[in-house]
């Protein structure tokens, strides 16, 4: 079958290797500089183009970007989003062809605390970044990632979109602002002389820790991509913009594809893979890069000098085993060298995957994973290999005393009800109501102020469950995760207390924090 | 016997890593019998050049899958790959695509 080493040398026929002498397919006159996909061969011209008109298409094709609406560019500094930003700045300049209609701003999240950066380094990445912002005109904000530290709770929380819009609005909305202000361009606005952001030790080092209490290297970029994300969109929320534009290429997101069903994400891969992303409600995640493979990014930025910083990741310089994400990317990328239809055969398969709608209210927080955000995928039936990995998992723990009758009973969930464990938050804290409950739990009020590891795991999708497993300690996850799981503890008790005066499946109110 | 010839070669996207960070080599290569070709060039690069992990650049007889070639700006599938032959002031440029490294 199809191995990575096998030799088809002498099998096949001998492929038409595409030569200088060749002239570009598109216009035939010029000699072809690039082979894109098998055998294409491009000349500059006739590839800058394609490059261009690709973006165009697909933000038009998928007409979820209003015009003048706020986007916010995601630039890792990496050659995908350093391109996505050079496209942008190229749409939206006055001599283009059907140009672009949305205000841009930049956001930078500096990952040097998690990854293993001196200060130095981290300010000089930061210095070289920002003057390449600048001359884009566009605003822009640097967010360390220790601000994941300081986050709200409120992150975790799907906010409703902000407004409905029909389908056939796009055309009139677009209509309508070429009317009102064609004449009128943006200005570039400039932006006042923002110091580097400065971070503070102690919290350089909670990070550290943070990111070194996942034991395996898998855990440890999972966890990072997290927390990415919830500041990218926190940022997105405070700055008001209501999309936001990841650069992720279709190179990484076939990685990302086979990545995320190893990791156990299966029911999450529309979401995680596709154009549109809408698990937080009010800020929608969008890839308009996802057509673009590694290697025409890397030719257009090589070819038409577009200025892209190199920062090392978690992964940089690791053996090919060292963690999922890892060892999938080496599998991708070798067979891709020997079937070049690799990558775009997964990403057809990935467009045709569309999220099942649930028939649940939107706002429904204990629909949601804690951390990812995507709809729970563990509420199934009695008989499936989820329930079974749970017995079997609670028949190799040891029990902790007074709690062993209490927590079998709670282990055999109701197919649709969550189930909370034993309490072990602030019980008695916030008035009388909860220690009836934890009475019988036994465990209450004990000294233990934070959620323990088996708590978490009823909020989670089975993937950030595996993830949380791999933790040493979940008391180094930032304190907006552990308040938002406390809070969510609570409700649940509480709506299991008050089930039976529940109409339909609407909340009552908040019996408060 | 073929003259030394001078190539400009440069590293980006993360390869430079592997060469102490340094993007830009100038180098010449010795005189030899036959010509220089792009194969024997990658050789000489791992002998000569690379600091550390030669696996994170060569693979057996080429360039590990994910790293791209350009060579005097056009893309190494079209002067035929391993088997171009060098000629004196060539730029060859390595970019690496992937994460690690």
């Amino acid at each position: 079958m199809c191995q990575v080493d096998e030799d088809y040398q002498e099998q096949l026929q001998q492929a038409e290797v595409p030569s200088v002498s060749k002239k570009c397919v598109k216009c035939k006159e010029a000699p072809a500089a690039v082979v894109i996909r098998a055998g294409d061969t491009f000349c500059r011209g006739c590839f800058k183009e394609y490059f261009i008109h690709k973006f165009r298409a697909m933000l038009g094709k998928n007409r979820v970007i209003f015009p003048g609406e706020k986007v916010l560019l995601a630039v890792s500094g990496g050659p995908s989003s350093c391109s996505m930003l050079s496209q942008v700045q190229e749409g939206l300049s006055q001599n283009a062809h059907k140009k672009l209609r949305f205000s841009p701003g930049i956001v930078f999240v500096d990952e040097g605390g998690a990854v293993g950066q001196s200060v130095e380094e981290r300010q000089r990445t930061l210095a070289e970044l920002q003057a390449v912002f600048k001359a884009t005109g566009f605003p822009f904000h640097m967010v360390p990632l220790e601000q994941v530290l300081e986050l709200p709770s409120s992150v975790l929380v799907t906010a409703p979109a902000l407004s409905e819009r029909p389908a056939g609005a796009y055309k009139a909305a677009v209509d309508r602002f070429i009317q009102s202000d064609s004449s009128s361009s943006v200005p570039p606005r400039q932006q006042e002389e923002t110091s580097l952001p400065h971070v503070q030790e102690s919290h350089r080092q909670l990070l550290q820790q943070l990111i070194g209490s996942a034991k395996t290297q898998t855990a440890r970029e999972d966890l990072l991509n997290t927390l990415r994300q919830h500041l990218l969109v926190h940022t997105a929320r405070t700055e008001g913009y209501s999309k936001l534009m990841l650069g992720d290429n279709c190179t990484r997101l076939a990685v990302k594809l086979l990545t995320s069903i190893s990791l156990g994400r299966g029911a999450q891969l529309a979401q995680d893979t596709g154009f549109s992303d809408s698990r937080y409600g009010d800020t929608i995640l969008v890839r308009p890069m996802r057509d673009y493979s590694a290697k025409e990014i890397a030719y257009y930025n090589r070819m038409f000098s577009v200025p892209s910083v190199f920062l090392p990741s978690l992964d940089t310089k690791t053996t090919d085993k060292s963690s999922i994400q890892r060892l999938t990317e080496s599998f991708v990328t070798k067979l891709q060298a020997d079937f070049p239809s690799t990558v775009s055969t997964i990403y057809r398969t990935s467009e045709k995957l569309q999220t099942a709608c649930r028939s649940s209210s939107a706002a429904d927080h204990w629909d949601r994973c804690l951390l990812c955000m995507c709809a729970l995928d563990t509420a199934v039936e009695k008989a499936s290999a989820f329930k079974a990995t749970l017995i079997s998992e609670q028949l190799s723990q040891t029990k902790s005393p007074g709690a062993s009758s209490a927590e079998l009973q709670r282990q055999n969930p109701a197919p649709v009800e969550l189930e909370s464990a034993a309490p072990s938050g602030d019980c008695c804290s916030s008035g009388g109501e909860n220690c009836v409950k934890a009475a019988s739990g036994g465990g209450c009020c004990s000294s233990a102020k934070v959620p323990e590891t088996s708590d978490l795991k009823t909020l989670l999708c089975y993937s950030c469950k595996l993830t949380i497993k791999d933790m040493s300690s979940v008391e180094r996850l930032p304190q907006y995760i552990l308040s938002e799981a406390h809070r969510r503890q609570r409700r649940s008790q509480m709506r299991e207390e008050i089930s039976d005066f529940l109409l339909d499946d609407e909340d009552d109110g908040d019996q408060g924090d | 016997m073929a003259a030394p010839i001078a190539i400009h070669l440069e590293f980006g996207g993360g390869a430079e890593l592997l060469f102490n960070g340094v993007k830009e080599h100038h180098v010449t290569l010795p005189s030899q019998s036959e010509p220089w070709d792009v194969k024997q060039l990658l050789v000489w690069i791992q002998r000569n050049l690379l600091k550390e992990r030669p696996e994170l650049f060569v693979q057996g007889d080429s360039v590990r899958p994910g790293i791209l070639v350009l060579i005097n700006d056009a893309d190494w599938e079209l002067m035929g790959e391993l088997d171009y032959q060098l000629q004196d002031q060539d730029n060859v440029v390595f970019i690496s695509t992937l994460h690690g490294g």
